[in-house]
């Protein structure tokens, strides 16, 4: 149980449309990320399913039933912030505890969901302390066992990673995924960043300026992006956009995915000078200025040793070519 | 030593500006403190010469103690600070929690409206008020200049602390919201705890102009009962002869509830500052 319907969701602040008709199906147990660049109405889109920002109009389901005039305590929602947000003055364990006191759960039902979002999130050893006393990675994990505790129908999580350093955010990944798989929750999780959005979830929704532009697994996405926008946004570094009449192509735009462009020292598609090579030991990004498609970005696996100057031939892997229409669809 | 983020001449230079200006603002205060412990002749002999054992006198005090009404008058003038203190703070809080919290139509104007206190002195009004007090019988009542001083402070208060209240983070009243507590319990257990220090800062500005107020107890609350420090010290002050010993034992002793309220606020000034758990 934790189905969410979303159907025609719209909001406006003033003059300006913020959701411009939003229709979404959350299944069951599903881990569904909103992904989008800033601005794009994915944090607003979850403040609506939460219940702390009105609909302009529309209806929020949660498990069949509408919820647009319910509080967001009655909802069976919990949620997870960017800023943490553990209440200052109280300690781990009471911030744990007070949405189901301000619920008027018995005490042991109380105490025993703390003992297992506790021993589930390793916090037993910080109970008794006060927020101001724990590391940043401590604050978000008492932030997550704060909506653990409460059991609810749908996780909320807004860009619960944003304010952790590297190494933390992919401990703290990791942790949310193992979170997903133990208690087959409903999960919806709001980032900006592609790599959590691709790693975590089963479908991802990508939004961008009130739309979505496309729905679909991971590498639904990666394989097969319904339009330009999608196709620019998943994926590192961003897929090249070749226009297609320098091409001699019939569509408007040719996109190549970094990773899906050889390059040889001798023959090729197209020639160019390396500009900037960029060496991470697992793989090496040159960037090439070529005389046919322009400045183009190369992802080669492994290391490559390449200087700028140097002359090479960059070939796409012509079943990997994306060719978009005139509107930025994809068309073959 | 590292010498960084420090110069000698510099911080001598900001030290030598800064006691100075403690020298100029404390001189009148230490000026009134010192004679009142002086017989009326040193006094005016030699204002300006510490108490010696050949002049120290507590004359002044003991006219004061003598006078009998004085305790009442004290006791008016803290009942007077404390309540319009409380007061403001409280409505002051309120309405601040509102205009930077809530959008609604007219939150900007009545912002303004609230504002507009700050740029027109109440005393403007004074007339107005009197005839307000007389229709509604509240003259020579503490309750008059209680809510008169509560409008007063209002203003500034809202001023400051709506400012201070979009700091506090929305994450957390959120949070608050889907844990399920009221909007009330939000604004007196999340949000007045983040913002104490404007809270003290606040409390600070609106006391001192209350305590010291001459105006409006002279006009409202002359009555005997309901006179204040400020207002009890001038039968002190005659047409022609002034008992310069009980007026500045008066006034010294009417520093000293003051200078206690404000060592509570400020050491929540800076014990306030305890939002570590929000970034």
């Amino acid at each position: 149980m934790g189905s969410l319907s979303l159907q025609q969701i719209r909001k406006s602040f003033g003059a300006t449309d913020v959701l411009k008709g939003i229709d979404l199906e959350v299944g069951d147990g599903e881990f569904c990320v909103f992904v989008g660049p800033s601005g794009c109405g994915k944090s607003t889109l979850l403040r609506i399913i939460a219940g702390l920002e009105d609909t302009s109009s529309g209806a929020v389901m949660i498990d069949g039933t509408r919820v647009e005039n319910t509080a967001p305590a009655q909802r069976g929602i919990a949620m997870v912030f960017q800023s943490y947000a553990l209440y200052p003055h109280l300690n781990v364990r009471d911030n744990m505890a007070l949405g189901l006191k301000q619920a008027k759960t018995p005490s042991a039902v109380i105490d025993s969901q703390i003992a297992k979002a506790s021993a589930m999130l390793s916090l037993e050893p910080y109970l008794k302390r006060r927020p101001a006393e724990l590391s940043g990675g401590q604050r978000q994990r008492v932030a997550i066992g704060r909506a653990v505790v409460r059991d609810p129908k749908l996780f909320l999580f807004d860009e619960p990673l944003s304010n952790l350093d590297a190494a933390l955010r992919v401990n703290t990944r990791l942790e949310i995924a193992r979170l997903h798989r133990e208690l087959s929750a409903t999960m919806i999780y709001v980032t900006h960043d592609q790599v959590e959005a691709m790693t975590l979830a089963d479908r991802i929704v990508v939004m961008n300026g009130g739309v979505i532009e496309q729905v679909g697994a991971p590498m639904e996405l990666y394989n097969a992006p319904a339009n330009l926008f999608v196709a620019g946004f998943i994926g590192s570094p961003k897929m090249n956009f070749i226009d297609g009449a320098r091409l001699g192509e019939s569509a408007k735009t040719i996109g190549v995915r970094p990773e899906h462009i050889a390059v040889n020292g001798t023959e090729g598609t197209w020639r160019g000078t390396v500009v900037h090579a960029e060496h991470l030991g697992a793989d090496t990004n040159l960037y090439l200025d070529t005389e046919k498609a322009g400045l183009i970005t190369v992802r080669l696996f492994g290391e490559y040793a390449a200087a700028p100057g140097e002359e090479l031939f960059a070939t796409p892997d012509p079943a990997r070519v994306y060719r978009f229409g005139e509107d930025g669809k994809r068309v073959g | 030593m590292s010498r960084a983020t420090s110069s000698l001449p510099r911080s001598a230079a900001a030290h030598a500006i800064l006691i100075l200006y403690t020298i100029i603002a404390l001189f009148p205060v230490l000026v009134v403190v010192m004679n009142s412990f002086k017989a009326r002749n040193a006094i005016f002999r030699a204002p300006l010469m510490p108490p010696t054992t050949t002049t120290f006198d507590t004359v002044g005090y003991t006219t004061v103690m003598a006078q009998g009404d004085f305790l009442l008058y004290f006791g008016n003038s803290l009942t007077v600070t404390v309540v319009s203190l409380f007061l403001v703070l409280l409505f002051g809080a309120m309405a601040a929690f509102a205009l930077s919290e809530y959008r609604f139509r007219g939150n900007t104007l009545t912002g303004l409206y609230l504002a507009l206190g700050i740029m027109i002195p109440i005393r403007l009004g004074t007339v107005a008020i009197l005839q307000l007090m007389v229709a509604s019988g509240l003259v020579n009542t503490l309750t008059a200049l209680i809510l008169v001083y509560t409008a007063q402070g209002l203003p500034l208060a809202i001023f400051i602390l709506s400012e201070f209240m979009r700091t506090v983070s929305d994450d957390l009243k959120n949070a608050g919201r889907i844990d399920g507590l009221s909007e009330y319990r939000i604004f007196f257990r999340l949000v007045l705890p983040l913002v104490r220090p404007a809270m003290a800062t606040v409390a600070v500005f609106t006391m001192i102009p209350i305590w010291n107020d001459l105006w409006f107890p002279l006009i409202l609350a002359p009555s005997e009962s309901t006179k204040t420090v400020t207002l009890g010290a001038q039968i002190f002050l005659g047409q022609f002869v002034t008992n310069w010993n009980a007026v500045l034992a008066a006034l010294s002793l009417a520093i000293l509830p003051v200078l206690v309220l404000y060592f509570i606020f400020s050491r929540q000034l800076i014990r306030g500052i305890t939002s570590g758990a929000v970034k």
